[in-house]
């Protein structure tokens, strides 16, 4: 029990936390903007390797340096609508699909041509985890890491339901026409729903290269759970992309535990097709996923 | 300077094999994209899965991957697109009924899943090792001819799939799909089975797809899980029928041309480079060619030749 708490669920409530501050993003992506955007990965990678520099320059922890990472990668996303995504808005959705597939590619370029695709590290060393009560073990970067999920997903909370911004969002996500009419400035709501997903994605990224490592292949291995969280939950319901986050990280972990002993192990080596067996049941069985969100 | 000539010679050989086989991976696209309006993010799967099936059925018996069935070239071509056929079909059947987004994610994760048993089936597939030692049609020619052979072949096949779509674009069941992709509910007021054609559309393209697949294992000789590589399978791809035109057959074949020319000649300026400079300047060819594909969806949406639509035939009569 010990040994599954330890190596199996506490990974995986870390893993999912990742996906959730992820996930959010792109449901909120999917709601308002009405596109599975699939350079969100991108965006990830792009404030993980924004921290790497400074913590070259500064050597301070990299998750107090995340502040000004999330800064760099809002302006970035920012930037990105304006010359990439605004001329396209009368457009028909699937055209912003395609664009946001080019974009990844083009994204993960300039983080290659910059950067290298060399294997680096933000935080080096070796963390000795804390023992509680004698047999929990827990480092103190997986509790830095739900801590912080925690904090942002409250943050997100709080945006959505108590401010006027987040009102708009939220009316913007159920009816874009009627949002329109009843004179919410657009254009402002979706500038607000970039900047909300680029920081929970840098935040969510710089949280995966400190657990692990730095790589430019790592935003997009975290695409497809996203997306699975995204629509497990519900698209457009960012409660819904957290319980989904939470859900498939806790399942890709648990996925690998020896269940039945020494009769038969799940492969690890598919441990990334869960996300997706997870998301193509769902969209057989509920395609609103469970917090009822759009299904188009 | 004879050797020279020769040299160019095979280039543009290879140049216009290549090319061909990335033109039957276009048509196949547009039967999804152009002509049903689905978004396929997973071309490379479809694209793998050709190339692994008709390398395995055609190979010689080998340790270190499944094979030694040794069968004609024709049989694995067929296999290979029955397989993809058959996949598409269960993709299809849970997302067809959904928006486009939903085909795209679920496709893009088919490619990814493919890649994954790639690389953890060793048995079958030898891993990131790949399969080596495929056979390739007419290659116990001499040189110039086993190539140039072997390009007829493909421009061949190219030729037949076009000469198919274009009657399938011109027939009842070419407007329907156009009719879907335009307006979907006043082609469901018309009696038209949307599912039925949307499945059609997209079954028909990943088996084109994999056919594009079985002449690429033939003509490397070779194939590994980098040729399921989204950035070469997939992407590319897209921005071939964006260039050349979307939902037209003609611009599809022009832009993997154009796209397939740009691309390896830039490859051959970036070489000249020193090796660390080299590899950094591979990054750039792929933003310029994102860049190319922004640029025509926010410009030119319809592409270097734009669709044009068959006449209807009651009209000409009247």
């Amino acid at each position: 029990m010990n040994e599954f708490i330890n190596f199996y669920l506490i990974p995986g409530l870390v893993l999912g936390s990742i996906y959730a501050l992820g996930a959010i993003g792109i449901t909120m992506t999917f709601g308002i903007l009405r596109f599975a955007n699939f350079a969100h990965g991108e965006t990830m990678t792009l404030g993980v390797y924004f921290t790497w520099s400074l913590v070259q320059f500064t050597d301070i922890h990299p998750l107090l340096l995340l502040p000004v990472s999330m800064v760099l990668t809002v302006g970035c996303v920012l930037l990105i609508d304006r010359g990439f995504y605004k001329p396209l808005r009368n457009s028909p959705t699937i055209i912003l699909v395609i664009a946001s597939f080019g974009l990844m590619l083009m994204v993960r370029s300039v983080v290659q041509f910059f950067w290298g695709v060399q294997l680096k590290t933000v935080l080096p060393g070796i963390q000795m985890p804390i023992v509680w009560f004698d047999y929990l073990r827990l480092s103190p970067k997986h509790i830095y890491i739900i801590g912080g999920a925690l904090v942002l997903m409250y943050a997100v909370h709080y945006l959505l339901t108590y401010t006027k911004i987040g009102k708009a969002m939220r009316a913007m996500s159920d009816s874009p026409e009627l949002a329109r009419l009843t004179g919410i400035d657009t254009e402002k709501v979706v500038r607000t729903t970039w900047i909300v997903g680029a920081t929970l994605a840098c935040a969510a990224g710089v949280f995966l290269a400190v657990d692990t490592q730095v790589d430019t292949m790592m935003g997009f291995n975290l695409l497809l759970p996203m997306f699975a969280a995204a629509i497990l939950g519900g698209v457009g319901k960012p409660y819904g992309a957290m319980a989904g986050g939470l859900i498939i990280g806790i399942a890709e972990e648990i996925s690998t535990y020896p269940w039945l002993g020494d009769l038969w192990q799940f492969n690890p080596g598919y441990k990334q097709a869960i996300a997706f067996f997870i998301m193509i049941i769902m969209l057989l069985w509920r395609p609103t996923g469970l917090f009822r969100g759009k299904s188009f | 300077m004879d050797q020279q000539l020769y040299g160019y010679g095979l280039y543009i050989i290879s140049l216009l094999t290549m090319g061909g086989i990335y033109a039957i991976l276009t048509l196949g696209l547009n039967v999804q994209w152009g002509f049903t309006g689905l978004f396929n993010a997973g071309i490379a799967g479809f694209f793998g899965i050709g190339a692994y099936t008709a390398a395995i059925l055609t190979t010689s018996p080998h340790t270190s991957h499944l094979g030694g069935f040794e069968l004609p070239y024709v049989v694995a071509a067929i296999a290979a697109m029955l397989i993809s056929g058959i996949i598409a079909f269960g993709v299809g059947k849970v997302c067809l009924k959904l928006r486009s987004d939903y085909l795209a994610i679920a496709t893009i994760g088919i490619a990814e899943i493919f890649r994954l048993i790639l690389k953890n089936e060793t048995d079958i597939t030898n891993g990131p090792r790949g399969i080596s030692q495929i056979p390739k049609p007419f290659e116990n020619l001499p040189e110039p001819w086993n190539q140039l052979a072997f390009l007829g072949l493909v421009l061949g096949t190219l030729l037949l799939v076009y000469v198919m779509l274009e009657v399938a674009r011109k027939s009842p069941w070419g407007r329907v799909m156009t009719a879907i992709r335009d307006n979907e509910t006043s082609a469901r007021a018309a009696g038209k089975n949307v599912e039925t054609f949307r499945m059609e559309g997209f079954v028909i393209g990943c088996m084109i797809m994999a056919l594009a697949g079985a002449f690429m294992a033939h003509y490397l000789k070779f194939i590994d899980p980098n040729a399921t590589d989204p950035l070469l399978a997939t992407f590319i791809v897209f921005v071939m029928l964006v260039v050349g035109g979307s939902a037209n057959n003609k611009g599809a074949i022009l832009g993997a041309f154009v796209i397939w020319t740009l691309w390896s000649a830039s490859e051959i300026l970036t070489t000249q480079l020193p090796s660390e400079l080299a590899i950094r300047t591979a990054y750039i060819r792929i933003f310029i060619i994102g860049l190319v594909l922004q640029f025509f969806l926010q410009k030119f949406p319809q592409g270097i030749l734009p669709e044009t639509r068959p006449s209807s035939p009651g009209k000409n009569k009247s």
